[in-house]
């Protein structure tokens, strides 16, 4: 397994994108800073020193605490603790568990529809390629957020109310999905017209390969590049999305919170003085943003061929 | 000219045809519309005739011709949970939400613009590096968040500023202003700020890329060579070519404003339309949620026409070439 591994490893570390990579220091940082919440977030069972779903783990008696540094605070809670005597930080680790699943599986579901779309639309031309960019046009004419919160809107009405608390976390990745696909589309549709012409095509065709064959074996490979950095970019969106959502208590259910449900949470002790409750989990979710834009903008920048 | 007014009100009048389109669809198809309007204890019969009287039984195209000339006099039906009629309630919020969102994009205008200018002229200046940084922070924030951080430092820390509701109202006709009184001022600073800083970073960075790509053209280098004065080239020369595309991507931006009013105004609890959305979207409040879907892409149209309108007036290549 590592032998077979080890030359892909070695091309890796070979590679221009790399050498890019340890040259830019902001992109290293950012790469640490998402590796961290990532693992953190992957190990949440393992590493949290509290499970704050765990209700019989819970005391109300340690409600309120505020974080290890301050005079009343104890290291037991090092961020402190919300209302209902939840760990902060454990909580954080499991919330941002939730809002990268929400945002990995929207930014996977709106590349899936955005591309094949763009393929589509690219090769087959005509008609179809008119009716699949006016939607487009329409829709990139409303912000992602307007559509999102309609499409959650709709799905309240359409489910059942039990049905739609087991669903909301998949009604969100829907809608945070479909608002972003014409991006991809548009920028596969670009690239896929340019490579229709080109001759490894015309010479696939010629064999007799069927148009599907040609789309994912030929063309798709070809436009992947600027696809990627769609995607990482799109992903700082999402998160921020799912997040803006949860707040507006539109979200994941309050039994999984997320970062942006436990923000909500915190908003209506902020008066009473304890800003930690909105605070940690707000600091945990500007990091991760921050650093997967600072990523995005790296990778847009390493595979231009222009900027080289 | 004319032609192509005429040409864009065409495609401004079918946008608005697809999104009543979708918003029938959503009236008619999500849940049972007479569920949602008679109590548990109405009979079948009575069901049935009411069902006819509203012409829930008419083919498609002739209710949503209905729904489409009704919606364009305001009509909207009544609420589902407020028992009022849609049009009231939307009369009583548009101003608070309309108030909030000019006075936030005369913000962004009036900030960005002239920090854009400057971060380009001077690129190196130590509050270029300043603005930057603070462009990157507006960008990655998310706005609920800079909203919950200026409601902890200025009304919870320091207590200046209130951070919730519109403070005193006038009304004016049918109109109520927050803008003519002390404590509806005061209410207003923190959620217009809230909601002006992501557009304002966007138009600063706009503004300032640019107006560097501009910076660099031959016709500068030939001002200069005619020893024309820097501000002269600066003011006359660059800006004036940069506000062509600044123009068309703000008019846009301004149209988003009134989408994240949304979120600003339910960290605020401002009375506006955005609040009455999301309440509308948590009790599945079908009405309202059509009338806003409308009345938002209304707004979203007319705002892009009148930038491409103005586009064609700003720019002398366009005129030539829509003749």
């Amino acid at each position: 397994m590592i032998a077979r591994l080890a030359p892909l490893f070695a091309r890796a570390a070979d590679s221009d994108l790399w050498y890019s990579f340890k040259r830019t220091p902001s992109a290293v940082i950012s790469a640490v800073i998402t590796l961290v919440i990532v693992v953190g977030a992957l190990c949440a069972p393992f590493i949290a020193p509290h499970n704050p779903f765990d209700l019989a783990s819970l005391n109300i008696m340690d409600a309120n605490t505020p974080p290890a540094w301050n005079p009343e605070g104890t290291t037991d809670f090092l961020l402190g603790t919300d209302d209902q005597g939840r760990d902060i930080l454990s909580a954080i680790l499991y919330g941002s568990r939730v809002s990268l699943f929400v945002g990995f599986a929207s930014v996977l579901f709106s590349m899936v529809l955005g591309v094949s779309l763009g393929l589509i639309s690219g090769y087959v031309g005509g008609r179809v390629d008119s009716i699949i960019m006016r939607i487009a046009d329409v829709q990139l004419s409303f912000p992602a957020i307007l559509i999102a919160l309609l499409i959650d809107g709709v799905a309240r009405g359409l489910l059942p109310r039990d049905m739609h608390d087991q669903l909301a976390l998949y009604v969100l990745i829907f809608a945070i999905g479909i608002s972003g696909w014409v991006q991809y589309a548009r920028t596969v549709r670009g690239s896929t017209m340019v490579e229709r012409n080109k001759e490894y095509v015309q010479a696939a065709k010629l064999i007799g390969i069927g148009p599907l064959t040609i789309l994912r074996r030929h063309i798709l490979p070809n436009v992947m590049g600027p696809v990627l950095v769609i995607a990482t970019i799109h992903l700082a969106i999402a998160i921020i999305t799912e997040a803006t959502l949860s707040f507006l208590g539109v979200g994941v259910p309050p039994t999984a919170p997320s970062l942006g449900t436990l923000i909500r949470i915190g908003n209506s002790y902020l008066f009473s003085g304890m800003w930690w409750i909105s605070i940690f989990p707000g600091i945990a979710l500007v990091a991760l943003v921050l650093s997967v834009n600072l990523l995005g903008d790296w990778l847009r920048d390493a595979l231009n061929p222009k900027l080289r | 000219m004319l032609a192509f007014i005429g040409r864009r009100l065409l495609q401004s009048v079918l946008v608005m045809l697809t999104v009543a389109l979708i918003a029938f669809a959503m009236f008619r198809y999500v849940g049972d519309p007479i569920v949602s309007m008679v109590g548990q204890d109405t009979t079948e019969a009575q069901r049935a005739e009411l069902r006819e009287s509203l012409g829930l039984n008419d083919p498609f195209v002739v209710q949503y011709a209905r729904f489409v000339s009704n919606a364009a006099q305001g009509n909207f039906g009544i609420s589902y949970r407020q028992r009022q009629p849609v049009s009231d309630l939307i009369e009583q919020r548009l101003p608070a939400t309309l108030e909030l969102s000019f006075v936030s994009a005369l913000m962004a205008l009036a900030f960005g613009i002239p920090m854009g200018i400057y971060t380009a002229l001077r690129r190196h200046g130590v509050l270029s590096r300043a603005f930057m940084a603070l462009s990157l922070a507006g960008i990655s924030l998310p706005t609920f968040l800079i909203g919950i951080l200026l409601i902890l430092v200025f009304s919870v820390q320091l207590r200046w500023l209130p951070s919730f509701g519109r403070g005193e109202v006038i009304a004016i006709g049918g109109w109520t202003t927050g803008l003519l009184t002390p404590s509806g001022l005061a209410a207003l600073i923190l959620p217009a700020i809230t909601l002006a800083l992501f557009q304002m970073t966007l138009i600063m960075r706009l503004v300032r890329a640019e107006m560097l790509e501009i910076l660099r053209a031959d016709f500068i280098k030939f001002a200069r060579a005619r020893g024309l004065p820097q501000r002269l080239i600066n003011f006359r020369h660059a800006l004036k070519n940069t506000l062509v595309p600044v123009i068309t991507i703000t008019g846009l931006q301004l149209g988003s404003i009134i989408a994240f009013a949304i979120i600003t105004e339910t960290v605020f609890q401002w009375p506006g339309m955005g609040l009455l959305f999301i309440q509308a979207i948590s009790t599945v409040d079908i009405p309202v949620m059509a009338a806003y879907l409308v009345l938002t892409a209304f707004f979203f149209v007319l705002i892009n026409l009148i930038v491409d309108i103005l586009y064609v007036v700003v720019d002398p290549r366009l005129r030539v070439q829509s003749k």
